[in-house]
């Protein structure tokens, strides 16, 4: 499906990448997790061709290295973003509209659909659809970015940070829905601080430090790794 | 001054402020969508004023020419700046846009011109040859700075404005126009006689604003424009492609800047330099309105326009000063209001 | 001596140049109209190249200075030199008007205040019969030492370009100063600066009003080389060409003003024979190359030409200054273990109707590190904002050692000896690490910008560099004090931070997420510097994520959920706290 080779990213000298390859299967889910300021957010957004990347990024066999953010949204790729980046003015409803804009010759009836759909996975957006999406909690609005991406139906959907800032209740409720949509057949690509969660719902774990992969596996053998768990999970208590 | 004469300088101060609306409301718009800070607004206002007088005339306006080269510039800028992207499809429909429709409108305009065909048709052709060229300087000059500072953008603007205001007198001339209004015909309301054109030009604003409310509230292309200036990334993100949102603005923008050309070429004299004047009084107006607020910009254009007449009765030499010294207690307000935001 | 003595014999053979025979006086005509422009395009350097504001008013206080020179000395009778310096305080004082109303405006809003006003005041001109209107002043007196007349493009040459080395040097001495970081820091990094005690609007009108002087010494030079004066070469369209020499020379160094302007003005005058000529055909052909220009260039070097120019050279050596002076004289304060530090009690501040910060208290005791934890969203970092004085509460008080300092302002804040580093790293673009801790110790210093116009102020600035360069040390970045600030990695940069605070010699310290992109190690060292300056007497108030470093270091934790303070205790018991675990921590904790 997703299919990176040797991706350099040089970006300030912060969060650079460094030759990083990975891959996604179809109906997989994959996680990146790391420290802060290790290059996961900055090879996100060069995947989803938001900063430039020297390297190989291939998708559904093609090569979309050339493709600007528009092409790659077009060609099914989509990417919920660490600030969420809402349309703070426009209400829920608009926001999940746009949403579909890829979509946007298919029809009312297919819009409408979609639209039932991405209220019926996240009911609290239905309750919210008239307000201001600035006006959402935390919660809310990584609800409505995740509805909002999932509106153009992606064949890999790219997750930044999903957790972040959220109480651990939603946290567990968000992760729930990301493992619902294995089941849709959308593959994720998810970068986590939260490597326990994040290793619980993935199929395959990449380790990613001062922007190279330092390890790989299945994510339940990361899991397991005793350096992972030493850097990440926390020793006993945490 | 008795009740007579301030309802005539009212009546002046509406009309006029009624064009300084719908440049507000366009630099407004352009403004969200692409942060740039449409200087060049008033040139196109000139050229539209400049172009209709030729036709009226039934001269073929030297603005076709221009629109040729435009279309040209903005093909080669637009090749240039996807020589890695483009496909056989994307280089013809890059061609449709740049290129087919200038000479197609040229030729239009070589069949029609000589034969006077009225000031309906002189209109429709006028904003055909105009219009065109708003997004043809977008692709040339600021599409490849989308990303650049307000302030940058500013200076990009200023340049552009520097070159059609230029070009504005190779094409044109020196020499000052004035055209045919659309209508003759004076309306009797009290002591007031209102001039047929003074309807048309309020009549027209009035329509525009209406449209652009339900163009920005009820489209899904006017919401993605409204997405595109809350949102970049956002907007992206979504596959909105940005530089159409920009190209689509200044469109907007080019065909409201046509019109109020058009419209105000009967009530004075249009100089190939009296745009810039025109266009930074509906600054003034849409920067009262903070550059953000539809409404707050039409209202204020409208008192711009009434300050206008009454100083240029009370002391015409001095009109341009009052007007342009009114925006600094204004500027002073907006700033007390906001506080200043470091990020 | 010799790097002094060099450029200085360079400059005396360049006086020379117009006296060689065989020079055309044409180009020492145009030469010196490019001198003249240099000195305006100089000031935009201090103005927007350096303090990011953009005008389009130069040559309005051009005008100024022009306008005054030519009434004083056509009615009064003055002698031009006794004129020059009312023209220089009329533009000055007319910045500080024109400053006062329409420099509290951010970006573009300012940009578009001095269109405004230079078309009003062009428009003025034109009608006042005490300037002649549009007609202008004529009968202007020339320069004269002596019996000399200075009336040719010669003698005036040596005029024009001593004025320009004077402007230079003044110019270059105001940006090596106290006031000149603070200058720089206007342009990305105003709200650090501001943090450490500079005053935004006055440096903003201090910038403003020097290149309004310099613009009207560059009037007085044109008034009374034309001998008349008229509202057209002060009009909109001439401040657009100035800016335009100082984005197509380079904003961001004096030279790139002096490069920008001589170039402009040479093809300006070359464009105006020749494109008539080959287009044969009358127009303002030079007014559509000069816009096509100035898009291209910030198309294709939006930083102006002279840094390509500059690449060219080897780099300059930093400079040792400051490796022997004496220590700055420290904070004299007792601060006993236990002593309230700081104190704050009902602190409320809602945006709009979201209320970030409900009811929040929190106390600091003297040698104390507290961390504020809680998930995004919950308050932590207005919190912060509403101590250190960023944003204002809309209930509640702040104390700092018993003086109630609720609405203070940052610069306010900082004089009472809080420091602080920002979440989002707040270096200034383009300085130097050493320069950027030097900021720091801002309100440590006193010198004015007449003392740095003049190099009074150089055993300070060399106590001022000592005292940075020590803290560097301290935080263990000594070998990067002479790289570009924004060349280090993020770990260092949040430490580069750390080091500017301590130069505000501070009783308190408030970190935002210190540890943030620090690698293990990094972290250790970092603990161990904090719990070094608890030792030394200084509180530290952290915001932080990282719980094990946080446990690790903090006497006492505070946690903050819905904008209040949810639990607060040394950190087991905080670990134990069930509605923290539940709030924050997660059930697995």
């Amino acid at each position: 499906m997703l299919e990176v080779e040797d991706l350099h990213v040089s970006y300030g000298g912060i969060g650079a990448v460094h030759g990083v390859s990975l891959s996604v299967g179809p109906g997989q889910i994959v996680t990146v997790i790391g420290p802060n300021g290790a290059g996961k957010t900055t090879l996100l957004n060069a995947v989803m061709g938001v900063h430039p990347g020297r390297g190989r990024v291939r998708f559904g066999g093609q090569d979309v290295g050339r493709l600007g953010v528009e092409g790659r949204v077009r060609a099914g790729m989509g990417l919920v973003p660490e600030k969420r980046e809402l349309f703070s003015t426009l209400t829920v409803e608009d926001n999940l509209r746009l949403g579909g804009f890829r979509h946007r010759g298919a029809g009312r009836a297919a819009a409408r659909g979609a639209l039932d759909e991405v209220y019926a996975l996240f009911p609290r957006l239905l309750e919210r659809r008239r307000q201001h999406a600035g006006t959402l909690s935390g919660g809310e609005r990584q609800m409505l970015a995740m509805g909002r991406a999932l509106m153009a139906r992606p064949d890999l959907l790219m997750l930044d940070e999903p957790s972040l800032g959220l109480a651990p209740l939603i946290v567990r409720e968000v992760f729930g829905i990301i493992a619902g949509l294995r089941a849709s057949g959308c593959a994720i690509l998810l970068v986590e601080q939260n490597a326990r969660a994040a290793l619980q719902v993935a199929d395959h774990g990449y380790v990613l430090e001062t922007g190279r992969v330092a390890l790989d596996g299945p994510s339940a053998g990361l899991a397991g790794d005793a350096r992972v768990i030493e850097t990440y999970l926390g020793i006993g208590t945490e | 001054m008795d009740a007579d004469i301030a309802l005539i300088l009212l009546q002046d101060g509406v009309v006029n402020g009624a064009i300084y609306a719908l440049l507000a409301l366009s630099l407004v718009l352009v403004f969200a969508v692409t942060r740039v800070i449409l200087i060049p607004q008033g040139e196109i206002v000139a050229y539209g004023a400049l172009t209709y007088a030729a036709l009226d005339e039934g001269r073929l306006p030297g603005s076709v020419w221009l629109l040729g080269a435009l279309g040209a510039g903005a093909f080669l800028a637009g090749l240039l700046a996807e020589r890695r992207v483009l496909s056989p499809g994307g280089v013809s429909r890059l061609a449709a846009e740049t290129l087919a429709i200038p000479a197609l409108v040229a030729a239009t305009a070589l069949l029609l011109a000589p034969r006077k065909p009225g000031v309906a048709v002189d209109a429709l052709l006028t904003l055909a040859i105009v219009t065109p060229m708003a997004p043809y300087l977008y692709r040339l000059a600021f599409q490849p700075l989308a990303e650049a500072s307000v302030l940058t953008l500013l200076i990009v603007s200023i340049g552009v404005h520097l070159v059609l205001l230029g070009l504005g007198l190779v094409f044109f001339g020196p020499e000052g126009y004035r055209a045919p209004g659309f209508s003759d015909t004076r309306f009797e309301l009290g002591s007031l006689l209102i001039p047929g054109q003074a309807v048309w030009i309020v009549g027209c604003t009035l329509a525009l604003i209406a449209a652009l409310y339900l163009f920005f509230e009820h489209t899904l292309a006017g919401k993605a424009l409204r997405a595109t200036a809350v949102n970049r990334l956002g907007a992206r993100l979504v596959g909105i492609a940005t530089a159409l949102s920009g190209r689509i603005a200044f469109l907007l923008a080019g065909l409201i800047g046509t019109l109020s050309g058009i419209l105000i070429a009967p009530l004075t004299t249009v100089y190939y330099d009296s745009g810039f004047l025109i266009g930074l009084k509906g600054f003034v107006a849409a920067i009262i309105g903070g550059l953000v607020s539809y409404p707050v910009a039409a209202l204020a254009a409208v008192l711009v326009g009434c300050v206008e007449s009454l100083s240029s009765f009370y002391a015409s030499a001095f009109k341009e000063v009052i007007v342009f010294t009114v925006i600094i207690p204004v500027l002073l307000w907006r700033s007390l209001r906001s506080t200043a935001e470091e990020e | 001596m010799t790097t002094r003595l060099l450029p200085a014999l360079l400059f005396l053979l360049f006086l020379g140049v117009p006296f060689l025979p065989g020079v055309p006086s044409f180009w020492i005509t145009l030469a010196d109209y490019a001198g003249i422009a240099s000195i305006v395009a100089l000031g935009l350097v201090v103005l927007t190249g350096y303090g990011g504001m953009t005008s389009f008013g130069q040559a309005t206080f051009m005008g100024c200075g022009a306008y005054v020179s030519a009434l004083l000395t056509t009615g009064a009778g003055l002698s031009p030199w006794l004129s020059l310096p009312a023209a220089l305080l009329a533009s000055g004082a007319a910045a500080l008007a024109l400053g006062a109303v329409t420099l509290r405006l951010s970006g573009h809003y300012l940009a578009l205040a001095t269109i405004a006003w230079a078309v009003s005041l062009y428009y003025l001109a034109g009608n006042l019969d005490l300037l002649g209107r549009n007609d202008g002043l004529s009968g202007i007196p020339p320069l004269r030492i002596g019996g000399l007349l200075l009336t040719g493009s010669r003698e005036y040459f040596v005029v024009v370009w001593v004025a320009v080395a004077v402007a230079v040097l003044l110019t270059l001495n105001l940006l090596d100063s106290r006031v000149g970081r603070a200058i720089r820091a206007l342009r990305g990094g105003a709200a650090a600066a501001a943090s450490f005690g500079v005053h935004l609007p006055r440096t903003r009108i201090l910038a403003f009003t020097y290149a309004a002087v310099l613009a009207g010494l560059a009037g007085w030079l044109y008034a009374h080389m034309q001998r008349s004066v008229n509202p057209t070469p002060f009009g909109l369209n001439a401040s657009i060409e100035y800016l335009l020499m100082a984005v197509v020379g380079g904003a961001g160094s004096v030279w790139g003003a002096l490069l920008g302007a001589t170039l402009v003005t040479v093809v300006n005058d070359q464009l105006q024979s020749l494109l008539p000529r080959l287009l044969g055909q009358q127009g303002n052909y030079e007014t559509v190359v000069f816009g096509a220009l100035l898009v291209l260039v910030l198309q294709t070097a939006p930083d102006g030409l002279w840094p390509r120019l500059r690449r060219l050279f080897p780099p300059a050596r930093p400079r040792r200054v400051g490796a022997n002076a004496a220590p700055l004289r420290a904070r004299t304060l007792s601060s006993t273990p236990g002593l309230p530090v700081l104190s704050a009690a009902g602190l409320r501040k809602a945006f709009g109707g979201l209320v970030a910060v409900n009811d929040m208290g929190l106390h600091l005791d003297a040698r104390e590190i507290v961390g504020l934890i809680g998930p995004n969203g919950a308050g932590k970092s207005t919190t912060f904002n509403l101590l250190t004085g960023v944003a204002r509460p809309d209930a509640g008080q702040v104390h700092v050692l018993g003086r109630d300092v609720t609405g203070l302002r940052p610069p306010g804040v900082a004089r009472l000896g809080i420091a602080r580093s920002f979440q989002h790293v707040k270096l200034v673009p383009g300085m130097s690490v050493l320069e950027n801790v030097a900021l720091g110790a801002h309100l440590r210093g006193t010198a004015g910008p007449i003392s740095a116009l003049l190099r009074l102020d150089r055993a300070e600035e060399a106590r001022l560099f000592a005292e940075a360069r020590r803290q560097i040390a301290r935080v263990g970045l000594k070998e990067h004090a002479d790289k570009p600030g924004d060349s280090l990695a993020l770990g260092q940069q949040r430490l580069v931070e750390i080091a500017r605070a301590l130069c505000l010699d501070p009783i308190l310290l408030l970190l935002d997420e210190p540890a943030a992109g620090l690698r293990h190690a990094e972290k250790a060292d970092l603990a161990a510097l904090l719990r070094r300056l608890r030792r030394d007497g200084v509180t530290v108030l952290l915001v932080e994520h990282d719980m094990e470093f946080v446990m690790r270091l903090a006497d006492r934790l505070v946690v903050m959920e819905f904008g209040a303070k949810l639990a607060e205790g040394d950190p087991a018991a905080i670990r134990a706290n069930p509605a923290v675990v539940e709030a924050y921590l997660g059930a697995a904790a």
